[in-house]
C-alpha cells in the first residue's frame, strides 16, 4: 500500500494494533520476519541484488555484503550498533548522508529503526529468505488447551493464539457452518433437505458426512474451477481491439473435470504445461494445455508480429511463475529482479520454454470467420461427423455422375475445337446514357462510352448505369475498367445486368476466362449475390482489368434498340475507375482463355496428351449438365465446410520440431535482441534433475518436484486463501522478499508437507480445512478480537467476507429455484443491459458488435459460464471485483460500493430471482405469512430468522401487500421482469410482496456474505 | 440520509478498520472520503496545494492528425506528392498498414490556418470555435508515445503503460484524492460516436478502469437512455417510494446483524445502499438536460439535443463539474482517418469543435476554468505522408507515434502558447519532447499530487501511473 513508512503517529497506533506484525519482546528478533520486510522495502532498491542498480558497491542483502569492509567502514558490525554505518546512515541529519536518501521518498520510521538496532546489538544474523528454504519436517507445537483442536492444523493456530493471550471462539451455529462450507466446497447454498438433515445428524461425525457430501458433488469442481480461472486469464475472447472470439472453454471444462475427478495437483499440473508432450498424449491431456493459450492474442491490422510474440510468451512466462512460484517475474523481463534474487537471464530462459509454439504473433482469421488461431484441436462431434459422411456420400455420387459426363463430352470435343479456332469475336462498347450512386455521382463521357466511378466509395454503393444494346444476338459481356490516375483500387461486390422491363430477372451470366480476363474463380464473386464476397482490383493507366461473363441464354434483341440496366456493387474505392461495358455476338461456347485458343488451334495429332485433356476439361466446364454438377459439387463443399466449421475447437500447446532460438530481450523490447539463452530454470532455485528434458514437460516436472520449496507452499496458501479469505501469506502472488511474511509460518510449511505427503491430493487439504475447529468457529468480532486482529490473521474467529461475484449470482439463482445445474459447454449470454457493446466496440469486421442474449437456460446457468468478452465484461460481475481476465489475477479485492447494491436491487437478474424465490416461498411455505418468510430466509441463508427479524419482514410484508392490492398495474408490471415465466398467480398482489420481500433477502449484508 | 453517528462504536470500528487496510496518507483519506465525504473534510489534503480541483479530459479517440489542426507547416504546400526523405524517416517502425508502400508522398495539409487571438496561436481552419479561445489554450506539440497501435496506445495515455492491468488515470485521481460529492462517483466516462461513416476504433473498459486498485476507484460509464448508470433504475413497479421502504426494512435487518456481528463490513453496506439511494435521485436530475436553457443548446450546437453525442456529453461535463465530480472523461471515437482524412475530419469536427468551445466557454463564464483542468486530443499523431492514393484534394494518413498535439486549457495552465517544436514535416521533435508519462505527471501536479508519491504497493513493487518515469513539464505551467 502507500507510502507505508511515514511516521505519522497514525501509522505508529497502527503498528501497535497489527498483533501479527509486532514481535514478541523476549524472543530474539529473526531476519526474515522482522528485519528484511524493512531492509526490503527501504534499502534493497540500491543496496540488493541487482548489481545495476546498486550504488557504492553496497548490497544488504546478504551477510557477507553488509559486512564487508569499505575502506575501513562496514554498514553492520554484528553486536555493535555504534560502529554500524547503516546505524550512523540512518540518524545522520546530514541530507547527503542521510539513507533512505530523501529524493527516494522512504522512510524508516522510529519503531522500525529499534528493530534494527536490536537486531545488530543480537549479532545481526541473516536467514536465507523464507519461502526458498526447502521444506523440511515440522515439530507440532504444543497447546495449553485439550480438546479444541480437531486435527493437526488446529494445533499451529491454537498455539499461536495461546502466545497471543487470545481464545479461539464458540463453534458457529449448524444452519452457519452449513451455509458456509456449501459456499466454499460447492459455491451454492445448501437445500433445506441438506440442512435439515445435518441438524438432524446427532452423531459427531455429522459436519464430517456433510463435507463428504460436498466433496463428492459435481458443483465442487464448478466451485473450485473459478480460482483457476482468474489464475490461467481464461476468457471467451482474445482482448485486443476488435476483440473477437475464441474458443477454449472445453480447457474450462477440464479444470472442472480435473478438481472433481481430484486429479493431483501435480499431474493436474503437468498436464496444463506440457499434457501434450506426454508420451501418446489423450485429447484431454492436450485441452488441458489450453491453459497458457489463455493468454490475450492481438488481431489489430497493421500490428507487428513479433511484438506480440514477445508479451504472449513473457505473459507465460509471468504467469507460470506467479501461479506455481508465487514470483513476481515481470521486474526481470527488463533487468534483474530489484529485491529477489532473480535474473533478466532467468526470465529469458524461462520463456525458452514456452517459445516453440507454432503460432503467429498476430490472431488469424479465416472467413467465414473461424474462431480459433492455430494451434487447436477439433473435439469430438459425432452429429456433425455423421452430416459430414453423409455430405461425402453425395460428394461421391455426382463426382460419379460428372465423370460419365466427361466420357460422352469427349466425344463432340474435335469438332467442337474447330468451331472455337476458327470464330470471330468482336467486342463492342456499348452505348451509356446515364449513371447514378456512390459517395459522388459517377460522370458519363457518352462519346468515349466510359463511366468514371470514385474516386472514393467509402460506403457500400451500388452504380447504376443505363446502357443500351442494338440489335443483335448477344452471347456475352465484358467489362473493363482502367483509371488516369497513378493507380486506384477497389472491391468489387456485385454485379447484376437486367433488360428495362424485366426488371426482376437479371440476366443468368456466369464468370469465363477470356484472354488476359480475371480469373473466373475470383470475378464469380461478383454474381453470387453476396456483398461480403469481393473482387479486389487495382488498376493502373498502363494496365488496366477485363472480367468476362457469359450469357447463359443468347439474349436476342429485334428490332430496335434494348435498354438495358447495370447495376456495380462497389466499395473501399481509392482513386477514380473508369468502366466501359462491351458486347459480342461471337457463337455461344466458343469463347476460351488464350490457352485454350491456342490448343484448339493445333492440329489434333499435334496436341499431347495432357493438352487433349485440358481440351477436353474445358469443353466440359462449358456443358450446362456439367454446370449444374459443379453447382451441386460446390454447394456440398460448402456444406462440408460450414459443418466443419461446427465442429467446436479448442486452442492448445504444441511443440514445433525445430525450437525458436530464444534472445534476452534489451529492456524488454522485442526489437532489441540481446545474448541467445536456452532453456533453463531460476538459477536461485534448485536445479532441473538429470533425465529431466529441457522443454516444458520438464519445466512441468521440476515445478512439482518435491525439492521445488515453492510450488506446493504457493498452492496451499491460495487454497487457505479461497475458504480463510486471506492467506496464510497475505500476498498470495507474491512469495518474493516484497511479499507479506507468513502469519504461521509453521503451520504453512506443514501444510505444504501434508500436501506434498498425500499426493497432492485437493480433496484432502480441502476436506483438512473445512473440518478443522478452526474454520468451524463462530465469525462474530468482538472489542478485543478488533483491537487485537482486525483482519483476523490469527484466526481467534471464523472467516466471514463478501461472496465473490460469481457466488453471489449462483447463490440468487439457487435458493430460488432457477438454477440450470448443467455441467460445461460453450458460455452462455445471460441478461445483460442493452447497448453496452455498440459504444465501445468496433461494428466493422466485427461478429459480435452487439449483445446477442440468450434465452431460455443459458439465463440461468452457473456464472463460471457467462461469456466473458475482455473489452466489455459483463457488468455484473465487474462490480463485484471480477478481474478482466487479461492477465493473470491469484487475488480479488473485495469492495463495498454502491453500484453494487443498485446491481443487486434491480439487476432484472436478481429481480427475476426474486419473484422465483417469492414464488417458492408461497407455493413450499405453507399457508401462513410467517411460515413463508422463513421459509425463504431459510432458503438464502439456511437459517431461521430471529423474531426481530421475522417481525421486521412481517411487517414488510403487510405493507408491501396492501400497497400493491391498491395498485395492480405496480404489481404487474413488477412480475413482468425477466422471461421465466411463472405460474399464473391466483393473486398477483401478494406474489409482488412476497417478490419485494425476497428482494430484500437478497440485498441483505448476510446474503452477500459467507458468514 | 447518513445514518452514522460519529459516537457510535460501529463508526469507530468502521473507521479504524479502513485506517488499518490502507495504512495512511491520502489513500486512507480518500477511501474513507469516498463513503462519507464529510468524515475527513477538514484533513483530506493532497501533496501539496492544487491549482486544479478537476479534471475534463476530452478524449479524442482514433488519433486526430496534428498536420490539419495544430501543427502548422506552410513549408509543406511546395513538398506535394514528394517522397518524404529517407533522413527524416530514420529507423521509424510502421505500421503494417503502409509498411509494404513503395513511396512515402508528402500531403501538405488541404486547410488554411490562421492566427487567433492576442497571442497569435495557428490553428486551422477546422477549429472556428475553439479559436475563439486561443489565448487559453496551451497546444503541445511535441507530445510523443511508443505505440504505434490503437489499443496499446490508448491504454498507455490512460494507464501508463501499454498492456492491460493497471489503474487509469482518474481512478488514480479517485485513489489519490476521493470524491467531492456524496451522490456521485468521483470518475466518470462517457462516450459519443462519430456522426459521419468513419471507422471507429474500439474502446475498452480497462481504459477507465481501476487495474489492480480497488475496483471502487474505477470509472462509473454514464451513457445515454433510461440508465445513465447500469442498474440505476427500480424496476417497473418499484417506485422511489416503495424503494425507499425497501431499503429502510434492509437497513433495519442490517442494523441487526451489525449488533450481532460487529463487522465494519456490514456498516460500509449500510453506507453504500445509502449512497445507492441518493444516486438514483442525484444521477438522473444530472443527466435531465430539460431545464437547460434554449440558448445552452445553441451554443452547443445542433447535436447538443441527441442524448449521447459528444456535444450532449458536453452539457453533462459541465454539469458534473459544477458537482464536483473529480475527474470526468470523455471519448469522442472517429478520428483514424486512413483515407479520405479531409471528408473525415471535417465531420469530427463539425461533431466536436462547437461543443468544446461552449464547454470551455461556459466554464469560463463560471469561474470554473480556474480550477478545471481541460485536456483534449488523442492516443498518437498522423504521417505527414500519404497511406494510399494522394490527390490535390484527398489523402489518408497512417499512425505516427513520434510527435502529436494535444492541448490544455484552465486550472493552472499557461494559454495562449504553444509548447514545443517539431520539424518541417511534423516528423520528428526538435524542442522540449513531452512524452505521455511527462504529460500525465503534469496534470497530476495540477491536482496538487506529487507522481512519485501517489503509489500503490502490488505484487511487491510500489506502483505509479508514470511507472518509473514522467517530468513535470514546467514551460506549461502558468
Amino acid at each position: 500500500m502507500l507510502t507505508l513508512h511515514h511516521s505519522s503517529p497514525l501509522f505508529l497506533a497502527l503498528l501497535a494494533t497489527l498483533a501479527v506484525a509486532a514481535p514478541q519482546a523476549a524472543e530474539p528478533l529473526r531476519y526474515n520476519r522482522d528485519i528484511r520486510p524493512i531492509l526490503s522495502d527501504n534499502c534493497f532498491s540500491c543496496h540488493g541484488f541487482d548489481p545495476k542498480h546498486r550504488e557504492a558497491e553496497l548490497r544488504l542483502d546478504t551477510a557477507e555484503g553488509a559486512t564487508a569492509d569499505h575502506d575501513g567502514v562496514r554498514a553492520i558490525v554484528p553486536g555493535d550498533v555504534e560502529k554500524s554505518e547503516l546505524w550512523v546512515r540512518l540518524n545522520s541529519n546530514d541530507q547527503d548522508e542521510v539513507m533512505p536518501p530523501p529524493k527516494s521518498h522512504k522512510k524508516v520510521t522510529a519503531a522500525q529503526k529499534e528493530v534494527l538496532r536490536s537486531w545488530i546489538q543480537q549479532g545481526a544474523k541473516y536467514e536465507p529468505h523464507w519461502a526458498f528454504v526447502p521444506l523440511a519436517p515440522v515439530a507440532m507445537p504444543k497447546t495449553k488447551q485439550d480438546g479444541w483442536a480437531r486435527n493437526d492444523l488446529d494445533r499451529f493456530i491454537l498455539a499461536r493464539l495461546e502466545s497471543e493471550g487470545l481464545a479461539p471462539s464458540a463453534e458457529a451455529a449448524r444452519e452457519t457452518l452449513i451455509r458456509r462450507a456449501s459456499l466454499d466446497l460447492t459455491g451454492l447454498p445448501p437445500t433445506l433437505a441438506e440442512v435439515d438433515a445435518f441438524l438432524a445428524d446427532t452423531s459427531p461425525q455429522a459436519f464430517e458426512k456433510v463435507v463428504n457430501h460436498l466433496l463428492k458433488s459435481p458443483h465442487y469442481g464448478e466451485r473450485m474451477a473459478v480460482d483457476w480461472l482468474d489464475a490461467a486469464r481464461f476468457a471467451d475472447t482474445n482482448g485486443y481491439q476488435v476483440d473477437r472470439d475464441r474458443e477454449l472453454w472445453p480447457w474450462r471444462d477440464w479444470v472442472i473435470s480435473a478438481f472433481n475427478r481430484n486429479l493431483p495437483f501435480d499431474q493436474f499440473t503437468i498436464e496444463q504445461i506440457a499434457g501434450d508432450l506426454l508420451p501418446q498424449p489423450t485429447l484431454e491431456q492436450r485441452i488441458a494445455t489450453g491453459f497458457h493459450r489463455n493468454h490475450m492474442m492481438n488481431e489489430e491490422g497493421g500490428i507487428i508480429a513479433e511484438e506480440f510474440l514477445a508479451e504472449y510468451t513473457a505473459d507465460r512466462v509471468e504467469t507460470t511463475a506467479a501461479v506455481w512460484l508465487g514470483q513476481t517475474f515481470n521486474c526481470c523481463r527488463c533487468h534483474d529482479h530489484k529485491f529477489d534474487a532473480f535474473t533478466q537471464r532467468d526470465f529469458y530462459a524461462l520463456k525458452a520454454f514456452f517459445h516453440n509454439v507454432p503460432e503467429r504473433g498476430v490472431g488469424l482469421y479465416s472467413n467465414p470467420i473461424r474462431t480459433n488461431s492455430p494451434p487447436f484441436v477439433n473435439l469430438p462431434a459425432p452429429d456433425i461427423e455423421a452430416k459430414i459422411s453423409g455430405l461425402n456420400a453425395s460428394t461421391k455420387a455426382v463426382n460419379e455422375q460428372l465423370t460419365a459426363l466427361a466420357a460422352k463430352s469427349s466425344a463432340g470435343v474435335e469438332e467442337w475445337a474447330r468451331r472455337v479456332a476458327t470464330a470471330t469475336v468482336a467486342w463492342e462498347p456499348l452505348e451509356l446514357r446515364a449513371a447514378s450512386g456512390g459517395d459522388a455521382p459517377p460522370r458519363v463521357d457518352a462519346a468515349a462510352r466510359v463511366v468514371q466511378v470514385g474516386p472514393q466509395e467509402t460506403r457500400a454503393n451500388t452504380i447504376k448505369i443505363a446502357a443500351r444494346l442494338p440489335v443483335g444476338r448477344f452471347t456475352a459481356l465484358r467489362f473493363e475498367c482502367a483509371t488516369t490516375e497513378s493507380v486506384a483500387s477497389f472491391q468489387w461486390s456485385e454485379l447484376k445486368v437486367t433488360r428495362a422491363g424485366e426488371k426482376k430477372q437479371p440476366l443468368k451470366m456466369r464468370a469465363i476466362a477470356v484472354g488476359d480476363s480475371l480469373a473466373a474463380t475470383e470475378t464469380v464473386k461478383a454474381l453470387d449475390n453476396d456483398r461480403k464476397t469481393r473482387v479486389a482490383i487495382s488498376v493502373k493507366p498502363d494496365q488496366a482489368a477485363q472480367a468476362v461473363f457469359e450469357l447463359e441464354q443468347v439474349l436476342i434483341i429485334d428490332n430496335t434498340t434494348a435498354e438495358i440496366e447495370i447495376e456495380l456493387g462497389v466499395e473501399n474505392a481509392n482513386g477514380p475507375s473508369r468502366w466501359r461495358v462491351l458486347s459480342t455476338v461471337a457463337e455461344p461456347h466458343v469463347l476460351a482463355p488464350t490457352h485454350v485458343l491456342t490448343l484448339a488451334r493445333k492440329e489434333e495429332a499435334k496436341r499431347s496428351e495432357a493438352e487433349k485433356k485440358q481440351l477436353a476439361a474445358f469443353r466440359l466446364s462449358q456443358q450446362p449438365e456439367n454446370r449444374k454438377l459443379s453447382d451441386q459439387l460446390s454447394e456440398l463443399k460448402k456444406q462440408v465446410t460450414a459443418a466443419e466449421a461446427e465442429i467446436p475447437t479448442t486452442l492448445v500447446m504444441e511443440e514445433m520440431k525445430e525450437a525458436r532460438p530464444t534472445f534476452m530481450l534489451m529492456r524488454g523490447a522485442y526489437d532489441k535482441p540481446g545474448e541467445q539463452v536456452t532453456a533453463a530454470t531460476p538459477a536461485v532455485l534448485p536445479a532441473l534433475e538429470a533425465g529431466l528434458p529441457h522443454n516444458r514437460l520438464g519445466l512441468a516436472k521440476w515445478l512439482v518436484s518435491p525439492q521445488n520449496p515453492l510450488t506446493a507452499r504457493v498452492t496451499v496458501n491460495r487454497f487457505w486463501q479461497q475458504v480463510f479469505g486471506t492467506g496464510l501469506v497475505k500476498t498470495s502472488e507474491d512469495f518474493g522478499a516484497q511479499g507479506a511474511a507468513p502469519s504461521h509460518p509453521e503451520l504453512l510449511d506443514w501444510l505444504a508437507g501434508e500436501f506434498i505427503r498425500s499426493g497432492w491430493d485437493v480433496k484432502h487439504l480441502m476436506k483438512l480445512m473445512v473440518t478443522s475447529a478452526t474454520y468451524r468457529q463462530q465469525s462474530q468480532l468482538t472489542a478485543v478480537l478488533h483491537d487485537r486482529d482486525l483482519e483476523n490473521r490469527l484466526l481467534a474467529r471464523g472467516p466471514r467476507f463478501r461472496l465473490p461475484a460469481e457466488m453471489l449470482r449462483d447463490q440468487s439463482l439457487a435458493a430460488s429455484g432457477l438454477l440450470v445445474g448443467k455441467i460445461g459447454g460453450p458460455s452462455v449470454k445471460p441478461y445483460h443491459p442493452p447497448g453496452l457493446y455498440e459504444q465501445v466496440v468496433a461494428q466493422r469486421d466485427n461478429p459480435s458488435a452487439t449483445y446477442r442474449q440468450g434465452s431460455g437456460d443459458d439465463l440461468h446457468r452457473r456464472s463460471l459460464y457467462t461469456y466473458w468478452k475482455r473489452s466489455v465484461p459483463n457488468p455484473g460481475m465487474m462490480l463485484f471485483d471480477a478481474p478482466f481476465r487479461e492477465t493473470c489475477t491469484l487475488r480479488r479485492t473485495r469492495s463495498n460500493t454502491p453500484l453494487q447494491a443498485l446491481n443487486l436491487m434491480n439487476d432484472p437478474t436478481y429481480v427475476e430471482a426474486s419473484r422465483f424465490l417469492a414464488q417458492r416461498m408461497m407455493q413450499e411455505g405453507g399457508s401462513a405469512v410467517d411460515a413463508r418468510l422463513t421459509h425463504g430466509f431459510r432458503l438464502l441463508l439456511a437459517r431461521v430468522p430471529k423474531p426481530a427479524e421475522l417481525a421486521i419482514l412481517r411487517a414488510a410484508y403487510e405493507r408491501a401487500r396492501a400497497d400493491f392490492e391498491n395498485d395492480a398495474a405496480a404489481a404487474k408490471a413488477l412480475l413482468a421482469v425477466g422471461e421465466a415465466k411463472s405460474e399464473a398467480p391466483t393473486n398477483p398482489a401478494e406474489l409482488a410482496a412476497f417478490t419485494s420481500i425476497a428482494s430484500t433477502l437478497l440485498n441483505l449484508d448476510e446474503a452477500f456474505t459467507k458468514e | 440520509m447518513n445514518r452514522m453517528n460519529p459516537e457510535t462504536l460501529h463508526n469507530g470500528l468502521s473507521r479504524r478498520h479502513f485506517l488499518s487496510r490502507t495504512s495512511t496518507g491520502i489513500g486512507a483519506a480518500a477511501l474513507a472520503s469516498l463513503l462519507n465525504p464529510r468524515l475527513f473534510a477538514a484533513t483530506q489534503t493532497p501533496h501539496f496545494a492544487p491549482k486544479a480541483k478537476r479534471i475534463i479530459w476530452l478524449t479524442q479517440a482514433g488519433a486526430p492528425s496534428q498536420l490539419d489542426l495544430f501543427d502548422y507547416k506552410p513549408g509543406l504546400a511546395s513538398q506535394f506528392d514528394k517522397d518524404l526523405p529517407g533522413s527524416v524517416r530514420g529507423e521509424q517502425r510502421l505500421t503494417g498498414m503502409t509498411a509494404g508502400q513503395k513511396r512515402f508522398p508528402i500531403a501538405p495539409s488541404v486547410f488554411k490556418f490562421q492566427q487567433h487571438g492576442q497571442s497569435g496561436l495557428w490553428l486551422s481552419e477546422l477549429l472556428p470555435q475553439t479559436a475563439k479561445f486561443a489565448d487559453d489554450l496551451c497546444v503541445i506539440r511535441s507530445l510523443h508515445t511508443e505505440a504505434i497501435n490503437h489499443d496499446p496506445a490508448m491504454t498507455l495515455l490512460q494507464t501508463g503503460h501499454q498492456i492491460g492491468g493497471r489503474p487509469s488515470f482518474g481512478a488514480w485521481a479517485s485513489y489519490g484524492l476521493g470524491s467531492e460529492n456524496s451522490d456521485l462517483p468521483a470518475f466518470v466516462a462517457m462516450i459519443s460516436r462519430p456522426s459521419g461513416p468513419t471507422n471507429a476504433q474500439p474502446l475498452h473498459e480497462r481504459m477507465w478502469g481501476s487495474g489492480f486498485l480497488p475496483s471502487r476507484y474505477q470509472g462509473v460509464r454514464f451513457s445515454s437512455g433510461k440508465d445513465p448508470v447500469l442498474f440505476l433504475s427500480n424496476p417497473p413497479g418499484i417506485t422511489n417510494t416503495r424503494r425507499r421502504a425497501m431499503l429502510d426494512d434492509v437497513a433495519a435487518l442490517n442494523h441487526l446483524k451489525l449488533d450481532e456481528y460487529q463487522d465494519p463490513e456490514t456498516q460500509a453496506r449500510i453506507d453504500q445502499y445509502e449512497m445507492a439511494f441518493r444516486m438514483q435521485s442525484a444521477v438522473p436530475e444530472l443527466a435531465d438536460l430539460s431545464k437547460e436553457p434554449a440558448s445552452i443548446f445553441e451554443r452547443y450546437g445542433p447535436e447538443a439535443k441527441k442524448p449521447g453525442t459528444y456535444a450532449a456529453n458536453c452539457i453533462l461535463a459541465r454539469r458534473l463539474a459544477e458537482r464536483g465530480v473529480r475527474f470526468i472523461q470523455l471519448y469522442h471515437r472517429g478520428w483514424d482517418q486512413h483515407n479520405n482524412l479531409p471528408t473525415g475530419i471535417r465531420s469530427q469536427c463539425h461533431d466536436t469543435d462547437q461543443p468544446t468551445a461552449a464547454l470551455l466557454g461556459e466554464l469560463k463564464e463560471r469561474g470554473m476554468l480556474e480550477d478545471t483542468l481541460v485536456i483534449w486530443g488523442g492516443e498518437f499523431g498522423r504521417s505527414v505522408y500519404s497511406q494510399g492514393t494522394l490527390t490535390k484534394d484527398n489523402y489518408g494518413r497512417d499512425h505516427h507515434p513520434r510527435c502529436y498535439s494535444v492541448w490544455m486549457a484552465g486550472a493552472g495552465v499557461k494559454g495562449g502558447q504553444v509548447f514545443g517544436e517539431t520539424d518541417d514535416f511534423s516528423y520528428n521533435i526538435v524542442k522540449d519532447p513531452v512524452h505521455i508519462h511527462d504529460l500525465n505527471a503534469t496534470a497530476l501536479h495540477l491536482l496538487g499530487i506529487d507522481h512519485l508519491r501517489l503509489t500503490y504497493r502490488f505484487q511487491g513493487r510500489d506502483y505509479r501511473l508514470t511507472d518509473v518515469h514522467g517530468e513535470i513539464v514546467k514551460g506549461i505551467l502558468a
